[in-house]
C-alpha cells in the first residue's frame, strides 16, 4: 500500500488536474446503481490509465456512498491502480510456470535496471513496473508484457534489451522530429 | 409454429454448405491459430508474413484465423488446405517460415515442407497423420473438439458443426427433462469442487424467487491454468449454448459471464458471440420461437483470486469487496440480489451441450464411474510438449506426463508435479500412478482444482515452491477470517526463513500446527486449502526441509541465499567474455590470467552466466551451501582476487 499512500500524498500535479477535469465531465453519465460501481471504475481506468484519488471521491459522491467504501472496493481488486502508468507499462508474469523458470529474477532485474520497485512508475513516466498473476502463456514462460506485446522466454539479459529497445525508439522519434523541424526551417 | 429443431435446421443448412466449401477449398486456404498464446508466440507476424509473400508471388489464397488447439509448444500453428493435398498442420511458423511455405509449397504445390510439418489432419497415403503421435492419439477431445478448427468469430461455423442443436433439443424437452439428463450423466462441476451440476440445478429450479440467474464462472485465477480462457476464446458459442441450457433448466431469465479482465480477447470473443447469437434468435427474446427469453451479459472481473468462490463472486457482482459469505444458504437458493443463482464453471457449461446431444449413457461411458467425462489440464513446466490436454477422467498422471506430454524436457529427472494451483499439492514420482479424478487426487493430498498442472524437474526446490504458493494465497486472502489472514502470513514468514536458511526445527512443527489451524478456522476453500502445498511438500519431501534447516543447504540449488556460483578455472577459457557481458550487476571480472571470476559480494545469483557460458566450456558451477565455493573467505574482493589468482597462475 506504500505506493498508494505515496500517490495520495503527492504534490498537486498539473497532469492529474487535467485528468480530474475530464473525469468530472464523465461522472454524470455514470449509472447510480451500486451493481455498476466496479464497471464504472473499470471504465475510468480504461480511459485514463489509473484511478486518481480525487476521481474516487467524485465517484463516491455520485453513487451516494462513503468515499471509504469506494476506496475499499477499488483497493480490494488487483486490477485497479492509483498512480499513473508509464508510457511503456511492463508487467512481469509471476504465475507458477514463470516462477519456476525464474520470473522473480526477471522482475528483480527490471527493478535494478529501471531504479524503481514493483508497483512504481519511473520519474519521467516512461516505464511502470508491475507483477501480474498469470497471463496464461505458461508454455512460453517466463513471459513479460511490454505494453500489449508479450515477450516470451525472457532471461535477465533480455531485460536490458527490452529497455534499450524502447530507449532507441524514443531517441529515433526525437531525431525524426528534429529533422522534420530542420526541413521546415529550410523551406521557411 | 415451427419447432425449435426445425427452425435451427433451417439456420444451419446454409452454414453447413458454406463450411463444406471452406473445408474443400478451390484455392489454398491458410488457417493460423490466433488466440492469446498464438499471438504471444508471434502469430501476428506469421499472418503478415503470409500476406506479404502471397502478394509478392501473386498467389490467390485465403487466410483465416482460428482459436487455439492447445498445442502451446508448437505455436504459431498453421494449417494449410491445398487442393489435392490433405489438410496439413505445421508448427512454429514465424514470418520467415511462412515465406518458405509460400515459395516452396503454395506456388506450385510441389514441396510441402516436411521440415515444419507435424502431420495431416486426415488419413491419407503420403503423410503421417496426427494420430501417429501419442500427444494426439491418447487425447480424447470432446469439449475442445472444435477449438482451433472453427473460427471463433463465426457463428455459422459453429452452426455447421452442429452448434445450438442441443439448445433446440432442450427447448423441446423442457427444463425438467434437462435437469434429469444432467443428473443422470453425473456431471460434476469442473471448477474444482466437483459438486454434481444436476443437483445444483435441481435445487435452483425448485427454489422460490425471481428473477433467477445463471452465471458462467470464467474468473480463472489459478496461476498456471488457462483452459477456460482457451474455451472462451476459441469456441465461445459452445459456452453460451451450455449457459442457455442451464438457464432453461432452472428457469432463469438472466445469464452473466464473469470473465477475468486480464482476458481481453476472451471478453471480445464472448461479446461478439452474444451479439451474433442474439441476431439469429438463439439468445434474447423468444429463443427459436419457443417463448423462452434470456438476456446475456458479460461482467469483467477485476482480478481477485477469491472471486472464483461462488459467494465472493456474487458480492463482487453487487459492487462490493469480493468476500465469501456463510453457506448455507447456498447461492442456488439465495444468490445474486437474494434470488436463486446457479454458478457453473466454463468447462462444466461447455460439456452440457455434449450431454444433451449424445445422452447421459454415452457420457457415463467415458471416464470413471464416479467422475464421468473428460478433464482438461494445462500441463506446463518442464515437459517436452506443454499445452492443454483433454483426457478421459481416470487417466494416470504417469500416462499424461510421460506419454502424452513427452516426458521431462532436456533429459532431466522428474521431481514433482503440482496439481490444482495454490489449493492443490505437489506429488512425487511415487504417486504418479494416481488416476486423475476428483476423489483419487484428494486422497493423494492434491486437488483437481481447475486443472493447472506444473511439472517440475530436479532443479525445483520444494520449499521454495510451497513458499511461492503461500505468498500467492497470502496476497489473495480477502482478510475476512483471522486464521487465513494472519495464519498464511506466519506460514509465509517461516517459509521465507527456511529459504534463507534462518529457520529451526521447531519452525517445522509450527508449520504443521498453523496449517491445521488455518484449515479449521477458514470459511471458504481459499483458506481451507491454502496449506495444501505446504502439507504435501512436507509429506513427500521432508528431507529437503531438513536440509534447509540442518545444513542450511538447498538440495536443488534454487534458494538464492543458500546457493552460490563460481567459475571453474580449469574449464574457463581465456579471452571468452560471454559471462562478463551478460552479468546484470557486473559481478564477473577478468582475472590477471584472463580467466573469469565472480565477486560473491556483487553476485545476485540470477544464473544468467550459466546460460551465457558456451557449452564447450561449461565452466560455471552452482553449489549449496555457499561456503562450498573454493577460495571463498580467503580473498573476498574482486581486485584482490584478480591479482592473487594471477600470482597463483604464475
Amino acid at each position: 500500500m506504500n505506493d498508494t499512500a505515496y500517490a495520495a500524498e503527492r504534490q498537486p500535479d498539473p497532469e492529474e488536474e487535467q485528468v480530474l477535469a475530464v473525469i468530472e465531465t464523465e461522472i454524470p453519465a455514470l449509472p447510480r446503481d451500486e451493481h455498476q460501481l466496479i464497471p464504472s471504475l473499470q471504465g475510468i481506468q480504461n480511459r485514463h490509465g489509473y484511478l486518481p484519488r480525487g476521481g474516487l471521491v467524485m465517484v463516491a459522491r455520485h453513487f451516494g456512498l462513503p468515499a471509504s467504501k469506494v476506496y475499499g472496493v477499488a483497493t480490494f481488486y488487483n486490477q485497479f491502480r492509483f498512480n499513473p502508468p508509464g508510457r511503456h507499462p511492463i508487467k512481469v508474469c509471476l504465475g507458477t510456470a514463470c516462477h519456476v523458470r525464474g520470473g522473480d529474477i526477471v522482475l528483480e532485474n527490471f527493478e535494478r535496471k529501471l531504479g524503481i520497485v514493483e508497483g512504481e512508475t519511473t520519474a519521467d513516466r516512461e516505464f511502470s513496473l508491475e507483477r501480474v498473476a498469470c497471463v496464461g502463456c505458461c508454455a512460453l514462460a517466463p513471459v513479460v508484457l511490454v505494453g500489449e506485446k508479450v515477450e516470451a522466454h525472457v532471461t535477465p539479459s533480455k531485460v536490458e534489451g527490452v529497455v534499450t529497445q524502447v530507449e532507441i525508439e524514443n531517441e529515433m522519434a526525437v531525431r525524426a522530429a528534429e529533422r522534420e523541424e530542420q526541413c521546415h526551417g529550410k523551406t521557411d | 409454429m415451427a419447432r425449435p429443431t426445425e427452425l435451427l435446421a433451417s439456420l444451419a443448412a446454409p452454414a453447413r454448405n458454406e463450411w463444406g466449401k471452406i473445408r474443400q477449398p478451390e484455392r489454398p486456404l491458410i488457417t493460423v491459430g490466433n488466440a492469446t498464446c498464438g499471438r504471444a508466440a508471434g502469430s501476428g507476424d506469421t499472418i503478415a508474413g503470409f500476406r506479404e509473400a502471397l502478394a509478392e508471388k501473386g498467389i490467390g489464397a485465403d487466410i483465416r484465423t482460428v482459436g487455439c488447439m492447445g498445442h502451446c509448444y508448437a505455436e504459431p500453428l498453421v494449417t494449410i488446405h491445398y487442393p489435392g493435398f490433405p489438410p496439413l498442420l505445421y508448427q512454429k511458423i514465424g514470418a520467415g517460415e511462412a515465406r518458405v511455405l509460400v515459395n516452396s509449397f503454395l506456388v506450385a504445390g510441389e514441396d510441402p515442407c516436411f521440415e515444419y510439418l507435424i502431420g495431416a489432419l486426415e488419413p491419407n497415403d503420403t503423410f503421417p497423420t496426427l494420430m501417429d503421435y501419442p500427444r494426439y492419439l491418447y487425447e480424447k477431445r470432446l469439449i475442445m473438439e472444435h477449438c482451433g478448427v472453427i473460427e471463433p468469430g463465426s457463428i455459422d461455423q459453429y452452426l455447421a458443426v452442429g452448434g445450438y442443436r442441443a439448445l433446440a433439443r432442450a427447448l423441446e424437452q423442457g427444463g425438467e427433462r434437462v435437469v434429469e439428463e444432467i443428473t443422470a450423466a453425473k456431471l460434476r462441476g469442473r471448477g474444482g469442487a466437483g459438486f454434481p451440476a444436476g443437483i445444483k440445478w435441481e435445487i435452483a429450479r425448485n427454489a422460490a424467487g425471481t428473477p433467477k440467474t445463471v452465471i458462467c464462472n470464467g474468473d480463472e485465477g489459478d496461476p498456471g491454468a488457462y483452459m477456460d480462457r482457451t474455451l472462451m476464446e476459441s469456441n465461445p458459442h459452445q459456452v453460451l449454448e451450455g449457459l442457455a441450457i442451464a438457464a432453461l433448466a432452472i428457469g432463469a431469465e438472466r445469464a452473466l459471464l464473469y470473465i477475468r479482465a486480464e482476458y481481453p480477447l476472451a471478453v471480445e470473443m464472448v461479446e461478439k458471440a452474444i451479439t451474433d447469437a442474439g441476431e439469429r434468435g438463439l439468445l434474447g427474446k423468444n429463443i427459436l420461437d419457443s417463448g423462452f427469453d434470456l438476456e446475456v451479459e458479460v461482467f469483467k472481473g477485476s482480478g481477485a483470486f477469491v472471486c472464483g468462490e461462488e459467494t465472493a463472486l456474487i458480492q463482487s457482482l453487487e459492487g462490493k469487496r469480493g468476500m465469501p459469505q456463510h453457506r448455507p444458504p447456498y447461492p442456488a437458493v439465495v444468490g445474486l440480489d437474494g434470488n436463486p443463482t446457479v454458478i457453473n464453471n466454463v468447462k462444466t457449461l461447455s460439456t452440457v451441450p455434449l450431454i444433451i446431444n449424445h445422452g447421459s449413457d454415452w457420457f457415463r461411458g467415458i471416464g470413471t464411474e464416479d467422475t464421468p467425462g473428460t478433464a482438461i489440464f494445462s500441463v506446463v513446466g518442464e515437459v517436452e510438449y506443454p499445452g492443454l490436454v483433454e483426457v478421459p477422467m481416470g487417466t494416470t498422471l504417469r500416462h499424461l506426463i510421460d506419454e502424452i506430454c513427452g516426458g521431462i524436457a532436456g533429459g532431466r529427472e522428474f521431481k514433482a508435479v503440482q496439481i490444482g494451483g495454490p489449493s492443490g499439492g505437489c506429488l512425487p514420482a511415487s504417486e504418479l500412478d494416481t488416476p486423475i479424478d476428483f476423489d483419487s487426487l484428494r486422497r493423494a493430498g492434491a486437488m483437481m482444482g481447475s486443472g493447472g498442472m506444473v511439472v517440475m524437474n530436479d532443479s525445483a526446490c520444494m520449499v521454495e515452491v510451497s513458499r511461492y504458493f503461500i505468498d500467492f494465497t497470502q496476497k489473495e486472502s480477502c482478510g475476512k477470517c483471522t486464521f487465513c489472514r494472519i495464519g498464511t502470513r506466519h506460514l509465509l514468514d517461516i517459509l521465507t526463513d527456511l529459504t534463507k536458511g534462518r529457520a529451526t526445527e521447531e519452525d517445522l512443527d509450527e508449520l504443521k500446527e498453523l496449517s491445521a489451524g488455518i484449515i479449521k478456522g477458514s470459511l471458504c476453500s481459499l483458506g481451507k486449502t491454502a496449506p495444501n502445498p505446504v502439507l504435501t511438500t512436507m509429506r513427500f519431501f521432508m528431507d529437503e526441509y531438513l536440509a534447509h534447516v540442518r545444513e542450511r543447504r538447498c538440495p536443488a540449488c534454487m534458494c538464492r541465499e543458500l546457493t552460490a556460483y563460481y567459475i571453474d578455472l580449469e574449464a574457463c577459457a581465456r579471452g571468452c567474455d560471454a559471462c562478463v557481458a551478460c552479468c546484470p550487476t557486473e559481478a564477473i571480472f577478468t582475472t590477471s590470467n584472463r580467466k573469469k571470476a565472480i565477486d560473491q559480494e556483487k553476485c545476485v545469483k540470477c544464473g544468467e552466466c550459466v546460460y551465457a557460458c558456451p557449452p564447450e566450456y561449461d565452466a560455471v558451477r552452482k553449489v549449496s551451501p555457499p561456503y562450498l565455493v573454493p577460495d571463498q573467505g580467503v580473498v573476498p574482493l574482486g581486485k584482490d582476487e584478480a591479482t592473487e589468482g594471477g600470482e597463483d597462475d604464475a
